[in-house]
């Protein structure tokens, strides 16, 4: 089986993002940028398949500008064989980057698709959905655990009330959450081996799809600052402000 | 316009999640509701109660018991020929057959709006919270789902709605439910409608320790119980109870944080909170920076204190 795994190149998860002060967006120039934190763990579920003998190839993918490469050589330098690059300039949205993947799946005949189930740039939390609508094909969505079972995948979501266990019939889509595993650092040897792995380069054009924004930004502002209270000295003074407000 | 909102329900009552979204709904235009579910009857009762509903879609047919979206997607895609917007909650229900809906209507969705500034403007969170955005639209429908929190509930009672059985495609036949494992609310008010959240952080140590800490105050404020995003990865308490970015958002009237410095990532669950009240050992903790009123303290003698004194 195929394993696809999209990574987006996203700002570091470490980064406190600066809102531009015209109001454009946010403000990425020399700002440390990384694997999308979600997709690194979706990296990650799809060696851990392959090292346990479910899966034979993983195909990191991803949709950006050039340097995205460096992201693609991470995937490869964790354990993924080959990579392709949709290189584009424009920010291309979810519905379009799903559109992209879906050509490249009827390419690549994957078992699965596995990627995060958002970035943390957009948070947009709809690509791995909406490839599983074009492709007609099930979702396992904010995984917490899967299991290759024969021709189906069982995938324990984290959902709203708790865990919740559905079976998918393969080739199927799954999106993970941060519960799934812990990805690993890519090792020195592995990191040197990754730049002599294959890595091709294709555009949006090269499987028609028309990456047009259907979004438009007109503006990005800072969120409404909360301002600090006041600290109290004891208990006794936090009771007091506790029954002043009504509380208890 | 006509909107459809999708009911957020568990095939007896309805969540809710959804009066937040018929608030969002109903800045657009006329508001038709659907229950998508498995002998739902109850919900499609409950729902055609809600102030300003036109219409009840009950689509009852096992295929919708536990709404796998493989199965609930083309349904509402179905219905959408006849409205303009598709509006569902931002819960993991929603963001999970939301998107799914917009692929097939080959639209682009706008996700946990905040707020409703035009007939094709909105804005959004980005960046874990740390930016908002305003996008407009170009679509012809609208694919939305609905911060719960932004938005004031619907009256729950007042409405007279009609109730329409449809049909619908049915099984997809690629997906089906195994088994659920919920937790166990007992009397205590789940996270996403508490007034109050009692909430713990890795300070906790482990689940003994949160358990015994937190939950006897949660008991006396008849608070929910939440946590970090730290004390859920170190397992003192299952993942439903994280507050974050990426676990819950929540607003209630009271947030109560123990032993949490106040990461980006849990600020970004609960700043909208109308008081917060942090307590913590560390006087340079971020929460404080947010927090109403903060108490410097060793949270091991502080709450069970203040657990006596309220």
């Amino acid at each position: 089986m195929k394993i696809l795994v999209p990574v987006k190149r996203v700002i570091d998860y470490n980064v406190k993002p600066r809102v531009k002060a015209d109001g454009s967006g946010v403000d990425l120039a020399n700002v440390k940028m990384s694997m999308n934190p979600f997709d690194e763990i979706a990296v990650e579920e799809a060696i851990r398949l392959k090292e346990a003998g479910k899966a034979e190839e993983i195909v990191a993918i991803s949709v950006g500008p050039a340097k995205a490469q460096e992201t693609l050589r991470t995937a490869l330098a964790m354990g993924a064989d080959r990579a392709i690059l949709v290189e584009t300039d424009d920010e291309v949205e979810p519905l379009a980057v799903a559109k992209i993947l879906k050509a490249i799946a009827e390419e690549e005949q994957p078992g699965l698709v596995m990627l995060g189930k958002q970035a943390i740039d957009d948070d947009s939390n709809q690509t791995g959905q909406m490839l599983a609508a074009l492709m007609q094909r099930p979702q396992g969505t904010f995984a917490n655990t899967v299991e290759i079972d024969g021709d189906s995948v069982i995938v324990k979501r984290e959902i709203d009330g708790g865990l919740e266990t559905v079976k998918l019939t393969m080739p199927a889509i799954v999106t993970t959450d941060l519960r799934l595993n812990e990805p690993r650092y890519a090792s020195l040897p592995n990191i040197m081996k990754a730049k002599k792995k294959s890595l091709d380069v294709k555009t949006p054009a090269d499987y028609g799809v028309d990456t047009a924004k259907r979004l438009t930004t007109t503006n990005v502002a800072e969120p409404p600052v909360r301002q600090a209270g006041e600290k109290v000295e004891d208990v006794d003074a936090l009771v007091m402000k506790m029954k002043a407000l009504g509380i208890a | 316009m006509k909107t459809l909102v999708l009911v957020e329900h568990d095939n007896q009552s309805m969540k809710d999640a959804t009066l937040s979204v018929v608030t969002a709904a109903s800045k657009l235009g006329e508001v038709h509701l659907l229950v998508a579910g498995s002998s739902c009857d109850a919900v499609a009762q409950e729902a055609a109660k809600v102030a300003g509903v036109g219409k009840v879609h009950v689509a009852d047919d096992p295929a919708y018991e536990h709404g796998l979206a493989e199965n609930v997607a083309p349904l509402i895609a179905g219905l959408m020929d006849h409205h303009d917007a598709f509006l569902a909650p931002a819960t993991t229900t929603g963001k999970n057959i939301a998107p799914r809906v917009a692929a097939m209507l080959d639209v682009m969705q706008i996700s946990d709006i905040l707020s409703v500034e035009g007939e094709k403007t909105f804005t959004r969170p980005i960046y874990a919270g740390n930016a908002i955005a305003t996008v407009e639209s170009s679509d012809d429908k609208l694919v939305i789902t609905v911060r719960g929190t932004a938005f004031d509930k619907a009256e729950a009672e007042g409405g007279s709605a009609e109730i329409e059985a449809i049909g619908g495609p049915g099984d997809a036949g690629v997906s089906s439910f195994v088994s659920a494992d919920l937790a166990e609310g007992g009397d205590r008010p789940e996270l996403t409608s508490a007034n109050i959240i009692v909430s713990g952080g890795r300070a906790l140590k482990d689940g003994e320790t949160f358990e015994k800490i937190i939950t006897p105050l949660a008991d006396k404020l008849g608070a929910g119980i939440g946590a970090s995003r730290a004390a859920v990865d170190a397992g003192y308490v299952p993942n439903d109870y994280q507050v974050g970015q990426t676990g819950k958002i929540v607003a209630p009237e009271v947030y109560i944080a123990i032993g949490i410095s106040g990461a980006i990532q849990h600020l970004a669950g609960m700043k909208d909170s109308k008081t917060i009240i942090a307590i913590n050992k560390d006087e340079d903790a971020p929460i404080f920076q947010v927090a109403d009123i903060g108490l410097v303290a060793d949270l091991y003698k502080a709450v069970p204190e203040l657990t006596e004194k309220l």
